[in-house]
């Protein structure tokens, strides 16, 4: 039987734990479910059991920021957790979700998403061999983990995370091969305004520039990668200066750098699987990453009782994630009668405040990793876009000269989208290959979610269902 | 070198794992993906249709291009901790 609950918060990053506690100082009886090892989100990642951060690591501000949460947590009434993915959520809500001790479900009266992101890589020749990695997730490796892709790496792709990675290589002893960022000068300076509202966080970026420079690291600003060498392993990367249109000229090959591994990314993708399940309106804004959920001041979609706070409902960055989390919670509990109108008034318009301000600097940074449409245009014929299914570009052009029109007709005919990481990793690079023929992103649509969002063991699906588990659609009201 | 950056993390002592039968030396704790890196394991499997080798992309749980298999069940190795005695098998076969 589910567990009768008051607000269940999915994702334990800085907007679902600041979600959590609010409403629970509030009363509301709240569990906050992750599929990681421990709460904190992407930005706040915690090291594995056991192992403790080191000096410098120790010092960061994200580390020290991440244990002051997951201590909070503890001494809240917020039930967390963790190692869970949810699968499944129904109106109602009734929640379900995996976990290492097998199924859990509950049934909850308001539910707070927040379930952050995934990374954008638009395909290129070789994106699919080992030792390609994603930018955000070699933050993953460099501050959780403890460890380095390779032992040459190269750092490229678009935003912020180039120069916190690349700093974090030289850290690390392993000083990149080169760090090639997409965006030119010019892109950067047009986000210096906006950027003086976070002078500390300037300062950090200006600080991992000099570390680069000092360890005589190659920064090459407007290049981007046209392809990798290697069969199995990564064993040379190639990069070309960017055309006027945003693109790398793949003619135009510039350097091959020999690297054992590539770390790249091209932005980040508000995670919507969750509100599209639950059939909430979205609306595209590429400067926030692209289909993103409706929302009103109150951080409430257009589903009665649904909260959406965070980079999963429009990327803003952390600091952001953690004020509109707050406004979350605080209206998930008003919605649960336990919080008054005044008072709820009282407390948020602050927290409004520090948001609009917040803002400003995470957008900017958001827009340096907007699409670029134009770079789907260079993917090869042959080069694979979704990579579960091994569909290739030219597949998919096919696919659109036969009459396809929407995201969903295209799933069914090609199988793109269709495998295990459900179209996580090639909605964007499909949409984005659409939309240039049916007259852009918002005509292309997008994928209708379906349950299981997240693949489930056969074997867990069997062994741990009861009848009532099972979920099935709401009878019709007679 | 290795691929884990022994001065900014304090580990707890090796264990050893069985992968594809043979011994392999790791942290417990560490993600699964992180010791088969450490180790020098980068493919991991191959693609369904084309046969392409594959290896660990978003170290978050979401690709599933690292997924093994732990003890008989399918797993994302980026995301599942390394226990004494875990037996992998990696999925190129
Ligand atoms: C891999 C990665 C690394 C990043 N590294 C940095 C960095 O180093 N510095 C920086 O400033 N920004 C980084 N970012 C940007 C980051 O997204 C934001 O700054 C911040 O973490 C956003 O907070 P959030 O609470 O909105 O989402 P997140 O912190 O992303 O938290 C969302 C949580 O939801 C969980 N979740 C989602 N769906 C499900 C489900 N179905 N079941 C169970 N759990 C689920 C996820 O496990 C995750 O923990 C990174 C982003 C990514 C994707």
């Amino acid at each position: 039987m589910p567990d009768a609950i008051d607000l269940l918060v999915l994702g334990a990053g800085p907007a679902g734990a600041a979600a959590a506690l609010a409403a629970a100082e509030h009363g509301a009886r709240t569990v906050m479910v992750d599929e990681a090892l421990a709460p904190g989100g992407q930005v706040y990642r915690a090291p594995p059991m056991d192992h403790r951060q080191l000096g410098q690591r120790a010092l960061e501000p994200e580390h020290r920021d991440g244990e002051a949460l997951r201590r909070r947590l503890q001494c809240s009434g917020v039930e967390v957790a963790t190692r869970h993915r949810v699968w499944s959520l129904l109106p109602g809500f009734r929640v379900h979700a995996i976990g290492p001790a097998g199924h859990r479900a509950w049934v909850a009266r308001a539910v707070v998403l927040a379930t952050g992101t995934t990374e954008r890589v638009v395909p290129f020749p070789g994106w699919t061999t080992p030792g390609v990695i994603g930018l955000a997730a070699a933050t993953i490796l460099l501050k959780s983990q403890g460890a380095v892709p390779g032992e040459r790496v190269v750092v490229a792709g678009c935003g912020p995370l180039l120069a916190a990675v690349g700093a974090g290589l030289v850290k690390a002893g392993r000083a990149p091969v080169a760090v090639v960022d997409l965006a030119g000068r010019g892109e950067w300076l047009r986000a210096l305004p906006a950027m003086a509202a976070r002078p500390d966080l300037v300062r950090r970026g200006l600080g991992w520039l000099a570390a680069l420079r000092r360890a005589g690291v190659p920064l090459l600003s407007g290049h981007g990668v046209v392809a990798v060498e290697g069969d199995t392993r990564v064993t040379a990367v190639r990069i070309a200066p960017v055309a006027s249109d945003g693109t790398p000229r793949a003619e135009r090959v510039a350097r091959r750098l020999e690297a054992d591994a590539l770390v790249i990314g091209h932005g980040l993708v508000p995670a919507t699987e969750a509100t599209r399940l639950l059939e909430a309106d979205h609306r595209f804004v590429a400067d926030a990453g692209g289909w993103i959920p409706v929302l009103d001041d109150d951080c409430a979609t257009s589903v009665a009782g649904l909260f959406a706070a965070g980079d999963g409902s429009g990327l803003a960055g952390a600091a952001a994630a953690r004020l509109q989390g707050e406004i979350a919670g605080l209206a998930a509990a008003r919605h649960l009668g336990q919080l008054d109108e005044g008072r709820y008034q009282h407390t948020v318009a602050p927290l409004r405040q520090g948001l609009a301000r917040a803002r400003r600097f995470g957008q900017a940074m958001a827009r340096l990793t907007a699409p670029r449409p134009a770079m789907v245009g260079t993917i090869a014929a042959d080069t694979v876009v979704c990579r579960c299914e091994d569909v290739t570009r030219a597949e998919i052009e096919t696919a659109i000269a036969s009459g396809a029109r929407e995201m969903n007709q295209l799933k069914a005919w090609t199988r793109c989208g269709m495998g295990p990481c459900q179209g996580r990793m090639c909605a964007e690079t499909a949409a984005s290959l659409l939309a240039r023929h049916v007259g852009g992103r918002e005509a292309a649509g997008q994928w209708t979610a379906r349950a299981p969002l997240r693949p489930l063991p056969l074997a867990d699906m069997v062994g741990e269902f009861g009848y009532d588990d099972i979920p099935m659609p709401e009878p019709a009201p007679p | 070198m290795s691929t884990r950056i022994e001065t900014e993390i304090a580990r707890p002592d090796t264990v050893t794992i069985e992968v594809d039968g043979r011994p392999l030396s790791a942290h417990p704790g560490e993600s699964l993906a992180v010791a088969l890196l450490a180790a020098g394991i980068r493919a991991l499997r191959a693609s369904p249709r084309a046969g392409g080798a594959r290896g660990a992309f978003c170290f978050m749980g979401a690709c599933q291009e690292c997924v093994v298999t732990v003890d008989g069940r399918r797993v994302t190795s980026c995301l599942e901790p390394v226990r004494a005695g875990m037996r992998v098998r990696l999925g190129l076969g």
